[in-house]
Protein backbone atom coordinates (compact mmCIF):
# COMPACT_ATOMS: atom_id res chain seq x y z
CA UNK A 1 0.00 0.00 0.00
CA UNK A 2 1.53 3.24 -0.90
CA UNK A 3 -1.03 5.74 -0.10
CA UNK A 4 -0.08 8.46 2.93
CA UNK A 5 0.23 12.18 3.88
CA UNK A 6 3.48 13.48 3.66
CA UNK A 7 4.53 15.86 5.69
CA UNK A 8 5.22 19.73 4.45
CA UNK A 9 5.18 21.12 7.33
CA UNK A 10 4.38 19.66 11.07
CA UNK A 11 2.94 22.47 13.05
CA UNK A 12 4.24 23.42 16.75
CA UNK A 13 3.22 20.61 18.86
CA UNK A 14 1.22 17.45 16.96
CA UNK A 15 1.03 14.07 18.27
CA UNK A 16 -0.76 11.17 17.25
CA UNK A 17 -3.50 10.46 20.07
CA UNK A 18 -6.42 8.41 21.78
CA UNK A 19 -8.06 8.03 25.23
CA UNK A 20 -4.55 7.32 26.79
CA UNK A 21 -2.88 4.63 28.03
CA UNK A 22 -3.78 3.32 31.20
CA UNK A 23 -3.02 0.67 34.43
CA UNK A 24 0.77 1.81 33.94
CA UNK A 25 0.89 4.79 36.13
CA UNK A 26 2.71 2.67 39.29
CA UNK A 27 5.37 1.98 36.82
CA UNK A 28 5.84 6.08 35.88
CA UNK A 29 3.66 6.35 32.78
CA UNK A 30 1.03 8.27 32.95
CA UNK A 31 -1.98 7.96 30.64
CA UNK A 32 -1.40 10.94 28.44
CA UNK A 33 -4.01 10.67 25.25
CA UNK A 34 -5.64 13.67 23.69
CA UNK A 35 -6.06 16.99 25.89
CA UNK A 36 -9.74 17.84 24.38
CA UNK A 37 -11.79 13.97 24.62
CA UNK A 38 -14.98 15.60 23.23
CA UNK A 39 -13.42 17.33 20.11
CA UNK A 40 -11.36 14.46 19.46
CA UNK A 41 -14.02 12.25 19.68
CA UNK A 42 -16.41 14.33 17.41
CA UNK A 43 -13.22 14.11 14.99
CA UNK A 44 -13.30 10.32 14.52
CA UNK A 45 -17.15 9.98 14.68
CA UNK A 46 -17.33 12.60 11.79
CA UNK A 47 -15.29 10.30 9.55
CA UNK A 48 -17.54 6.92 11.27
CA UNK A 49 -14.74 5.80 13.42
CA UNK A 50 -15.16 4.03 17.00
CA UNK A 51 -14.75 7.17 19.44
CA UNK A 52 -11.36 5.86 20.58
CA UNK A 53 -9.56 5.32 17.24
CA UNK A 54 -5.89 7.33 16.85
CA UNK A 55 -5.92 10.66 15.58
CA UNK A 56 -3.28 13.67 15.35
CA UNK A 57 -3.76 16.34 17.57
CA UNK A 58 -2.24 19.51 16.81
CA UNK A 59 -1.62 22.62 18.72
CA UNK A 60 -2.02 26.31 17.48
CA UNK A 61 -0.60 25.66 14.40
CA UNK A 62 -1.39 22.65 12.87
CA UNK A 63 0.42 20.64 9.76
CA UNK A 64 0.63 21.03 6.25
CA UNK A 65 -0.03 17.78 4.95
CA UNK A 66 0.01 16.22 1.18
CA UNK A 67 -2.01 13.06 0.09
CA UNK A 68 0.21 10.84 -1.95
CA UNK A 69 -1.66 7.81 -3.63
CA UNK A 70 -6.01 7.07 -3.00
CA UNK A 71 -8.66 9.28 -2.10
CA UNK A 72 -9.48 9.32 1.89
CA UNK A 73 -12.17 10.59 3.91
CA UNK A 74 -11.13 12.91 6.37
CA UNK A 75 -12.19 15.62 9.39
CA UNK A 76 -10.74 18.05 11.48
CA UNK A 77 -12.36 19.49 14.60
CA UNK A 78 -12.11 21.89 16.87
CA UNK A 79 -12.01 25.60 16.18
CA UNK A 80 -9.66 25.36 13.68
CA UNK A 81 -8.71 27.81 10.20
CA UNK A 82 -7.75 25.36 7.37
CA UNK A 83 -7.56 25.50 3.88
CA UNK A 84 -7.71 22.66 1.28
CA UNK A 85 -5.67 22.99 -1.96
CA UNK A 86 -6.29 21.17 -4.96
CA UNK A 87 -4.29 19.31 -7.06
CA UNK A 88 -4.44 21.89 -9.96
CA UNK A 89 -3.35 24.81 -7.25
CA UNK A 90 -7.07 26.21 -6.59
CA UNK A 91 -7.50 26.75 -2.27
CA UNK A 92 -10.26 27.15 -0.65
CA UNK A 93 -11.47 27.48 3.31
CA UNK A 94 -12.09 24.37 5.20
CA UNK A 95 -14.90 23.57 7.20
CA UNK A 96 -14.08 22.20 10.49
CA UNK A 97 -16.33 19.83 12.37
CA UNK A 98 -17.13 18.70 8.54
CA UNK A 99 -15.98 15.38 7.14
CA UNK A 100 -15.01 15.79 3.89
CA UNK A 101 -13.05 13.64 0.86
CA UNK A 102 -9.54 14.66 -0.13
CA UNK A 103 -7.64 13.27 -3.76
CA UNK A 104 -4.34 12.49 -4.98
CA UNK A 105 -2.22 15.60 -4.89
CA UNK A 106 -4.48 17.73 -2.53
CA UNK A 107 -3.08 19.52 0.34
CA UNK A 108 -4.43 20.52 3.80
CA UNK A 109 -3.26 23.67 5.54
CA UNK A 110 -3.79 23.76 9.23
CA UNK A 111 -3.25 27.66 9.45
CA UNK A 112 -4.45 27.59 13.28
CA UNK A 113 -6.50 27.14 16.57
CA UNK A 114 -9.04 30.11 16.50
CA UNK A 115 -9.28 31.79 20.55
CA UNK A 116 -8.76 27.99 21.31
CA UNK A 117 -5.48 25.71 21.60
CA UNK A 118 -6.42 22.04 20.30
CA UNK A 119 -7.93 20.28 17.44
CA UNK A 120 -8.12 16.95 15.95
CA UNK A 121 -7.62 15.54 12.16
CA UNK A 122 -8.86 11.57 11.83
CA UNK A 123 -9.51 9.88 9.02
CA UNK A 124 -11.80 7.25 7.82
CA UNK A 125 -10.59 3.36 8.97
CA UNK A 126 -7.80 5.17 10.78
CA UNK A 127 -3.55 5.88 10.48
CA UNK A 128 -1.58 3.16 10.81
CA UNK A 129 0.06 3.50 13.85
CA UNK A 130 1.74 0.86 16.27
CA UNK A 131 -0.13 0.12 19.55
CA UNK A 132 2.49 0.90 22.97
CA UNK A 133 1.12 -0.93 25.81
CA UNK A 134 -2.36 -0.68 24.43
CA UNK A 135 -2.72 3.10 23.11
CA UNK A 136 -1.48 5.16 20.39
CA UNK A 137 -0.65 8.25 22.24
CA UNK A 138 2.01 9.80 22.49
CA UNK A 139 4.40 11.21 25.53
CA UNK A 140 7.30 12.75 23.74
CA UNK A 141 8.91 13.26 27.55
CA UNK A 142 9.50 9.81 27.76
CA UNK A 143 9.91 9.04 23.86
CA UNK A 144 7.03 6.44 23.92
CA UNK A 145 4.10 5.93 21.45
CA UNK A 146 3.88 5.96 17.78
CA UNK A 147 6.37 7.45 15.50
CA UNK A 148 9.30 6.48 18.44
CA UNK A 149 7.26 9.06 20.86
CA UNK A 150 8.14 12.05 18.55
CA UNK A 151 6.33 15.06 17.78
CA UNK A 152 5.56 14.83 14.22
CA UNK A 153 8.71 15.57 11.51
CA UNK A 154 9.00 17.64 8.15
CA UNK A 155 8.98 14.93 5.22
CA UNK A 156 8.03 11.88 7.53
CA UNK A 157 4.77 10.09 5.75
CA UNK A 158 1.36 9.53 7.95
CA UNK A 159 0.02 6.24 6.22
CA UNK A 160 -3.27 4.91 6.61
CA UNK A 161 -5.66 2.00 6.91
CA UNK A 162 -8.45 2.72 3.55
CA UNK A 163 -8.78 4.34 0.82
CA UNK A 164 -12.40 5.90 0.64
CA UNK A 165 -14.14 8.21 -2.55
CA UNK A 166 -17.51 7.52 -2.05
CA UNK A 167 -19.17 7.45 1.51
CA UNK A 168 -21.00 10.53 2.29
CA UNK A 169 -19.82 13.23 4.31
CA UNK A 170 -21.27 14.36 7.79
CA UNK A 171 -21.16 17.57 9.79
CA UNK A 172 -21.70 18.21 13.77
CA UNK A 173 -22.88 20.94 15.08
CA UNK A 174 -20.68 21.87 18.60
CA UNK A 175 -21.15 24.56 21.07
CA UNK A 176 -18.34 25.73 22.08
CA UNK A 177 -18.51 26.43 26.09
CA UNK A 178 -16.52 29.98 25.81
CA UNK A 179 -17.23 30.58 29.58
CA UNK A 180 -14.17 31.54 31.47
CA UNK A 181 -15.77 29.81 35.06
CA UNK A 182 -13.80 26.41 35.76
CA UNK A 183 -15.57 24.34 38.39
CA UNK A 184 -13.02 22.65 41.19
CA UNK A 185 -13.62 20.50 44.17
CA UNK A 186 -11.42 21.34 46.85
CA UNK A 187 -7.86 19.48 47.02
CA UNK A 188 -6.31 16.94 49.80
CA UNK A 189 -4.32 20.02 50.74
CA UNK A 190 -6.80 23.02 50.81
CA UNK A 191 -6.39 23.03 54.26
CA UNK A 192 -2.94 24.24 54.65
CA UNK A 193 -4.07 27.47 52.72
CA UNK A 194 -4.78 30.31 54.75
CA UNK A 195 -7.98 31.46 55.55
CA UNK A 196 -7.47 34.60 52.96
CA UNK A 197 -5.96 32.63 50.62
CA UNK A 198 -8.88 29.80 50.42
CA UNK A 199 -11.18 33.32 49.57
CA UNK A 200 -8.83 34.51 47.12
CA UNK A 201 -8.57 31.34 44.82
CA UNK A 202 -12.16 31.70 44.37
CA UNK A 203 -12.80 35.52 43.98
CA UNK A 204 -9.99 36.48 41.76
CA UNK A 205 -9.52 35.81 38.23
CA UNK A 206 -5.95 34.00 37.24
CA UNK A 207 -3.99 34.62 33.98
CA UNK A 208 -2.76 31.37 31.93
CA UNK A 209 0.67 32.09 31.15
CA UNK A 210 2.78 31.06 28.25
CA UNK A 211 4.60 28.33 30.12
CA UNK A 212 1.70 25.81 28.93
CA UNK A 213 1.66 22.52 27.35
CA UNK A 214 0.01 19.37 27.40
CA UNK A 215 2.10 18.69 30.99
CA UNK A 216 0.49 21.47 33.00
CA UNK A 217 -0.89 24.50 32.59
CA UNK A 218 1.12 27.44 34.93
CA UNK A 219 -1.43 30.40 36.26
CA UNK A 220 -0.06 33.73 37.27
CA UNK A 221 -2.41 35.76 39.58
CA UNK A 222 -2.88 36.44 44.12
CA UNK A 223 -0.34 35.00 45.72
CA UNK A 224 -1.12 31.87 47.59
CA UNK A 225 -0.40 31.59 50.86
CA UNK A 226 0.71 27.95 52.42
CA UNK A 227 0.88 28.25 56.49
CA UNK A 228 1.30 24.50 56.59
CA UNK A 229 4.09 23.03 54.15
CA UNK A 230 4.96 23.90 50.89
CA UNK A 231 6.30 20.58 50.55
CA UNK A 232 4.18 17.30 50.86
CA UNK A 233 5.45 13.88 51.38
CA UNK A 234 5.38 12.74 47.38
CA UNK A 235 2.22 11.07 46.50
CA UNK A 236 0.09 9.97 42.91
CA UNK A 237 -0.70 13.09 40.47
CA UNK A 238 -3.92 13.22 39.22
CA UNK A 239 -5.04 14.90 35.85
CA UNK A 240 -6.62 17.80 36.84
CA UNK A 241 -4.87 18.85 40.17
CA UNK A 242 -4.24 22.36 41.02
CA UNK A 243 -0.81 22.25 43.02
CA UNK A 244 0.99 25.36 44.67
CA UNK A 245 4.31 25.38 44.47
CA UNK A 246 6.96 27.64 46.89
CA UNK A 247 6.11 30.92 44.87
CA UNK A 248 2.05 30.39 45.54
CA UNK A 249 1.48 30.45 42.03
CA UNK A 250 -1.06 27.49 41.12
CA UNK A 251 0.00 25.19 37.97
CA UNK A 252 -2.58 22.61 36.73
CA UNK A 253 -1.33 19.34 36.17
CA UNK A 254 -2.81 17.95 32.77
CA UNK A 255 -2.84 14.90 30.14
CA UNK A 256 1.21 14.36 30.40
CA UNK A 257 1.43 15.48 33.76
CA UNK A 258 4.55 13.82 36.38
CA UNK A 259 3.23 10.81 38.10
CA UNK A 260 4.06 11.58 41.63
CA UNK A 261 4.49 14.67 43.01
CA UNK A 262 5.32 16.80 46.24
CA UNK A 263 3.50 19.94 45.88
CA UNK A 264 0.09 20.59 47.67
CA UNK A 265 -2.56 20.22 46.29
CA UNK A 266 -5.67 23.19 46.81
CA UNK A 267 -8.16 21.76 44.50
CA UNK A 268 -8.74 19.45 41.26
CA UNK A 269 -10.83 20.40 38.29
CA UNK A 270 -14.05 18.31 37.90
CA UNK A 271 -13.75 16.15 34.46
CA UNK A 272 -16.96 18.05 32.95
CA UNK A 273 -14.98 21.50 32.80
CA UNK A 274 -11.05 19.56 32.03
CA UNK A 275 -11.99 20.35 27.77
CA UNK A 276 -12.73 23.61 28.14
CA UNK A 277 -10.34 24.15 30.31
CA UNK A 278 -7.50 22.78 28.00
CA UNK A 279 -8.95 24.62 25.02
CA UNK A 280 -7.75 28.52 27.07
CA UNK A 281 -5.12 30.37 25.26
CA UNK A 282 -2.15 31.87 27.24
CA UNK A 283 -3.35 35.63 28.22
CA UNK A 284 -6.54 34.51 29.12
CA UNK A 285 -7.91 34.63 32.35
CA UNK A 286 -10.32 31.80 34.22
CA UNK A 287 -11.96 32.36 37.59
CA UNK A 288 -12.85 29.01 39.65
CA UNK A 289 -15.58 27.98 41.32
CA UNK A 290 -16.44 25.55 44.19
CA UNK A 291 -18.48 22.38 43.78
CA UNK A 292 -19.00 19.48 45.26
CA UNK A 293 -18.84 15.57 44.07
CA UNK A 294 -22.73 15.47 43.38
CA UNK A 295 -22.92 18.42 41.42
CA UNK A 296 -19.51 17.08 39.70
CA UNK A 297 -20.94 13.87 39.00
CA UNK A 298 -24.47 15.86 37.81
CA UNK A 299 -22.32 17.53 34.86
CA UNK A 300 -20.69 14.38 33.77
CA UNK A 301 -24.06 13.46 32.83
CA UNK A 302 -24.62 16.57 30.96
CA UNK A 303 -21.17 16.41 29.55
CA UNK A 304 -20.95 13.32 28.31
CA UNK A 305 -24.84 13.73 26.97
CA UNK A 306 -22.69 15.88 24.26
CA UNK A 307 -20.90 12.87 22.89
CA UNK B 1 -3.28 0.84 58.42
CA UNK B 2 -5.85 2.38 56.42
CA UNK B 3 -6.88 5.76 57.94
CA UNK B 4 -8.93 7.49 55.45
CA UNK B 5 -10.61 7.79 51.94
CA UNK B 6 -10.62 10.91 50.06
CA UNK B 7 -11.87 11.80 47.02
CA UNK B 8 -9.74 13.52 44.53
CA UNK B 9 -11.62 15.42 42.15
CA UNK B 10 -14.86 13.53 40.89
CA UNK B 11 -12.42 10.63 39.06
CA UNK B 12 -9.96 10.01 41.67
CA UNK B 13 -9.58 8.83 45.26
CA UNK B 14 -6.80 8.43 47.54
CA UNK B 15 -6.38 5.67 50.42
CA UNK B 16 -4.44 7.32 53.09
CA UNK B 17 -2.34 5.49 55.63
CA UNK B 18 -0.85 8.01 57.88
CA UNK B 19 2.28 10.39 58.33
CA UNK B 20 4.97 8.31 58.38
CA UNK B 21 6.89 7.66 55.45
CA UNK B 22 8.44 3.66 56.64
CA UNK B 23 8.82 0.38 55.45
CA UNK B 24 5.49 -0.93 57.02
CA UNK B 25 3.36 2.07 56.46
CA UNK B 26 4.62 1.35 52.86
CA UNK B 27 4.08 -2.29 53.10
CA UNK B 28 0.35 -1.54 53.76
CA UNK B 29 -0.05 0.41 50.87
CA UNK B 30 1.39 -2.15 48.37
CA UNK B 31 -0.54 -4.66 49.96
CA UNK B 32 -3.81 -2.81 48.51
CA UNK B 33 -2.31 -1.97 45.51
CA UNK B 34 -1.52 -5.67 44.85
CA UNK B 35 -5.16 -6.48 45.71
CA UNK B 36 -6.75 -3.53 43.56
CA UNK B 37 -4.09 -4.74 40.91
CA UNK B 38 -5.68 -8.19 40.90
CA UNK B 39 -9.13 -6.87 41.50
CA UNK B 40 -8.80 -4.99 38.01
CA UNK B 41 -7.05 -8.11 36.61
CA UNK B 42 -9.56 -10.91 37.19
CA UNK B 43 -12.37 -8.54 36.03
CA UNK B 44 -13.61 -8.33 40.21
CA UNK B 45 -14.10 -4.01 39.60
CA UNK B 46 -14.64 -2.08 36.67
CA UNK B 47 -13.76 1.14 35.56
CA UNK B 48 -10.05 1.54 37.31
CA UNK B 49 -7.77 3.66 34.87
CA UNK B 50 -4.54 3.88 36.99
CA UNK B 51 -3.66 2.67 40.58
CA UNK B 52 -0.32 4.71 41.97
CA UNK B 53 1.26 3.95 45.10
CA UNK B 54 3.60 6.44 46.94
CA UNK B 55 5.31 6.06 50.45
CA UNK B 56 1.70 6.61 52.49
CA UNK B 57 -1.11 6.98 50.01
CA UNK B 58 -2.59 4.72 47.35
CA UNK B 59 -3.76 6.92 44.77
CA UNK B 60 -7.01 5.08 42.42
CA UNK B 61 -8.00 6.61 38.80
CA UNK B 62 -11.46 5.67 37.47
CA UNK B 63 -13.45 6.84 34.52
CA UNK B 64 -16.63 8.18 35.64
CA UNK B 65 -18.48 6.62 32.93
CA UNK B 66 -17.91 2.79 34.28
CA UNK B 67 -17.94 3.78 37.99
CA UNK B 68 -18.20 6.12 41.02
CA UNK B 69 -16.03 7.07 43.69
CA UNK B 70 -18.78 5.96 45.70
CA UNK B 71 -18.80 2.17 44.50
CA UNK B 72 -14.98 1.81 44.74
CA UNK B 73 -14.78 3.14 48.26
CA UNK B 74 -17.38 0.52 49.20
CA UNK B 75 -15.48 -2.27 47.27
CA UNK B 76 -12.66 -1.28 49.22
CA UNK B 77 -14.24 -1.09 52.52
CA UNK B 78 -15.89 -4.70 51.81
CA UNK B 79 -12.65 -6.52 51.04
CA UNK B 80 -10.36 -7.91 53.38
CA UNK B 81 -6.79 -7.80 51.84
CA UNK B 82 -4.97 -7.06 55.19
CA UNK B 83 -3.58 -10.97 55.13
CA UNK B 84 -2.47 -11.18 52.25
CA UNK B 85 1.47 -11.49 52.36
CA UNK B 86 3.70 -9.20 50.21
CA UNK B 87 6.17 -12.12 49.37
CA UNK B 88 3.97 -13.86 46.76
CA UNK B 89 3.79 -11.23 44.82
CA UNK B 90 7.01 -9.51 45.44
CA UNK B 91 10.38 -10.63 43.93
CA UNK B 92 14.10 -9.43 44.75
CA UNK B 93 16.31 -8.29 42.10
CA UNK B 94 20.41 -7.92 41.88
CA UNK B 95 21.42 -4.41 40.39
CA UNK B 96 25.18 -4.32 39.58
CA UNK B 97 26.74 -0.91 40.27
CA UNK B 98 30.13 0.55 39.17
CA UNK B 99 31.28 2.56 42.05
CA UNK B 100 34.35 4.04 39.57
CA UNK B 101 35.09 6.95 40.53
CA UNK B 102 34.21 8.31 36.92
CA UNK B 103 31.04 7.60 38.17
CA UNK B 104 30.82 8.11 41.89
CA UNK B 105 30.31 11.95 40.96
CA UNK B 106 29.58 12.86 44.75
CA UNK B 107 31.37 10.62 46.78
CA UNK B 108 33.54 13.46 48.21
CA UNK B 109 30.58 15.26 49.22
CA UNK B 110 29.31 12.21 51.09
CA UNK B 111 32.47 11.19 52.57
CA UNK B 112 32.78 14.74 54.53
CA UNK B 113 28.91 14.69 55.78
CA UNK B 114 29.60 11.00 56.82
CA UNK B 115 33.04 11.28 58.23
CA UNK B 116 33.37 7.87 56.13
CA UNK B 117 35.64 6.66 53.63
CA UNK B 118 34.39 5.70 49.87
CA UNK B 119 34.44 1.83 50.62
CA UNK B 120 33.00 1.88 53.99
CA UNK B 121 30.16 4.03 52.24
CA UNK B 122 30.42 1.73 49.30
CA UNK B 123 30.01 -1.67 51.73
CA UNK B 124 27.00 0.26 53.45
CA UNK B 125 25.15 0.35 50.10
CA UNK B 126 26.03 -2.62 49.05
CA UNK B 127 24.70 -4.37 52.03
CA UNK B 128 21.42 -2.87 52.45
CA UNK B 129 18.29 -4.59 51.41
CA UNK B 130 16.56 -2.25 49.73
CA UNK B 131 12.62 -2.25 49.48
CA UNK B 132 10.75 -0.46 46.73
CA UNK B 133 8.38 1.90 47.95
CA UNK B 134 7.30 3.62 44.50
CA UNK B 135 8.64 4.25 41.32
CA UNK B 136 7.50 7.37 39.16
CA UNK B 137 8.37 10.85 38.39
CA UNK B 138 9.79 9.75 34.80
CA UNK B 139 8.39 6.00 33.85
CA UNK B 140 10.53 3.03 35.78
CA UNK B 141 12.33 5.10 38.48
CA UNK B 142 12.68 3.43 41.78
CA UNK B 143 12.33 4.77 45.23
CA UNK B 144 14.51 2.66 47.64
CA UNK B 145 14.72 2.82 51.08
CA UNK B 146 16.23 2.83 54.07
CA UNK B 147 20.07 3.55 53.57
CA UNK B 148 21.50 3.71 57.24
CA UNK B 149 21.08 6.55 59.28
CA UNK B 150 24.87 7.14 58.89
CA UNK B 151 24.61 7.66 55.20
CA UNK B 152 21.99 10.47 55.47
CA UNK B 153 22.24 13.35 52.81
CA UNK B 154 20.39 16.44 51.82
CA UNK B 155 19.85 17.09 47.88
CA UNK B 156 22.42 18.62 45.97
CA UNK B 157 21.90 22.77 46.64
CA UNK B 158 21.74 23.18 42.77
CA UNK B 159 20.64 20.40 41.03
CA UNK B 160 22.21 18.84 38.10
CA UNK B 161 20.76 19.92 34.61
CA UNK B 162 22.00 16.57 33.19
CA UNK B 163 22.18 13.46 35.15
CA UNK B 164 22.87 10.34 33.06
CA UNK B 165 20.86 7.37 32.64
CA UNK B 166 21.99 4.40 35.03
CA UNK B 167 23.05 6.75 37.74
CA UNK B 168 22.76 5.40 41.25
CA UNK B 169 21.89 8.32 43.99
CA UNK B 170 21.22 8.95 47.42
CA UNK B 171 19.28 11.73 49.48
CA UNK B 172 18.23 11.39 52.85
CA UNK B 173 17.23 7.74 53.41
CA UNK B 174 16.30 6.71 49.91
CA UNK B 175 18.61 5.64 47.00
CA UNK B 176 17.07 5.99 43.28
CA UNK B 177 18.44 4.75 39.67
CA UNK B 178 18.14 7.17 37.17
CA UNK B 179 15.92 4.97 34.00
CA UNK B 180 16.24 8.12 32.21
CA UNK B 181 18.64 11.11 31.29
CA UNK B 182 17.45 13.79 33.15
CA UNK B 183 17.76 16.81 36.12
CA UNK B 184 18.64 16.26 39.35
CA UNK B 185 19.64 16.77 42.93
CA UNK B 186 20.62 13.09 44.33
CA UNK B 187 24.09 12.39 45.55
CA UNK B 188 25.67 10.08 42.44
CA UNK B 189 27.70 7.75 43.83
CA UNK B 190 27.77 4.73 41.06
CA UNK B 191 25.93 3.28 37.64
CA UNK B 192 24.18 0.94 36.89
CA UNK B 193 24.25 -0.70 33.18
CA UNK B 194 21.03 -3.02 33.85
CA UNK B 195 17.82 -1.02 31.53
CA UNK B 196 15.49 -1.06 34.39
CA UNK B 197 12.95 0.47 32.38
CA UNK B 198 11.97 -0.77 28.69
CA UNK B 199 8.37 0.05 26.97
CA UNK B 200 9.08 -2.26 23.86
CA UNK B 201 9.51 -5.43 26.42
CA UNK B 202 6.04 -7.51 27.80
CA UNK B 203 7.82 -6.75 31.01
CA UNK B 204 8.34 -2.95 30.79
CA UNK B 205 9.76 -2.06 34.39
CA UNK B 206 12.00 -4.88 36.09
CA UNK B 207 10.76 -3.52 39.41
CA UNK B 208 7.54 -2.89 41.00
CA UNK B 209 6.36 -1.27 43.63
CA UNK B 210 7.13 -3.77 47.15
CA UNK B 211 10.00 -5.87 45.22
CA UNK B 212 13.54 -5.90 46.66
CA UNK B 213 16.64 -4.62 45.37
CA UNK B 214 20.41 -6.35 46.34
CA UNK B 215 22.99 -3.84 44.35
CA UNK B 216 26.13 -5.85 43.38
CA UNK B 217 29.83 -4.30 42.73
CA UNK B 218 31.09 -4.77 39.16
CA UNK B 219 34.12 -3.34 37.48
CA UNK B 220 34.35 -0.59 34.99
CA UNK B 221 35.36 -3.50 32.72
CA UNK B 222 32.16 -5.41 32.91
CA UNK B 223 30.05 -2.39 32.96
CA UNK B 224 31.01 -1.71 29.18
CA UNK B 225 30.57 -4.93 28.65
CA UNK B 226 27.53 -6.27 30.10
CA UNK B 227 24.68 -7.05 27.55
CA UNK B 228 20.70 -6.27 28.45
CA UNK B 229 18.58 -9.18 27.36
Amino acid sequence: MNNYFKVLRPGINSTFQDLGRFGLQHLGIVASGCMDQLSFCISNKLVGNKVSEGALEFAYQGPLLELVGGSALVAISGRVNFNIISKNGDTKQGSPNESFIVSNGDKIDILSTVNSVYGYFAIFGGFKLKEIKGSVSTLVRAKIGPNNGNKLQVEEKIFFNKIESTRKTKKIKIDFDSNYTIRVMKGLQFHYFSKKSQEDFFLREYNISRLTDRMGMRLEGERLENKVSVNIKSEGITKGSIQVPGDGQPIILLSDHPTIGGYPKIANVITADYDKLVQKTPGSKIKFKLVNLAVAENAFQDYVGQF
Amino acid sequence: MLKKISNIGDCGITCDFGDEVNKKTNKEVIKLFNFIRDSVNNKKIKGILNYTPSYNKLIINFELGQTKSKEIIEFIKSNDYSKMTLSEKSKVVEVPVCYDEEFALDIKRLEDKTKLNFQEIVNEHLNTDFFVYMIGFVPGQPFLGDLNSNLYHDRLDTPRIKINKGSVGVVEKFCTIYTFESPGGWNIIGKTPFDLFNINKINTSVLSPGDTVKFKSISKKDLLSFKNE
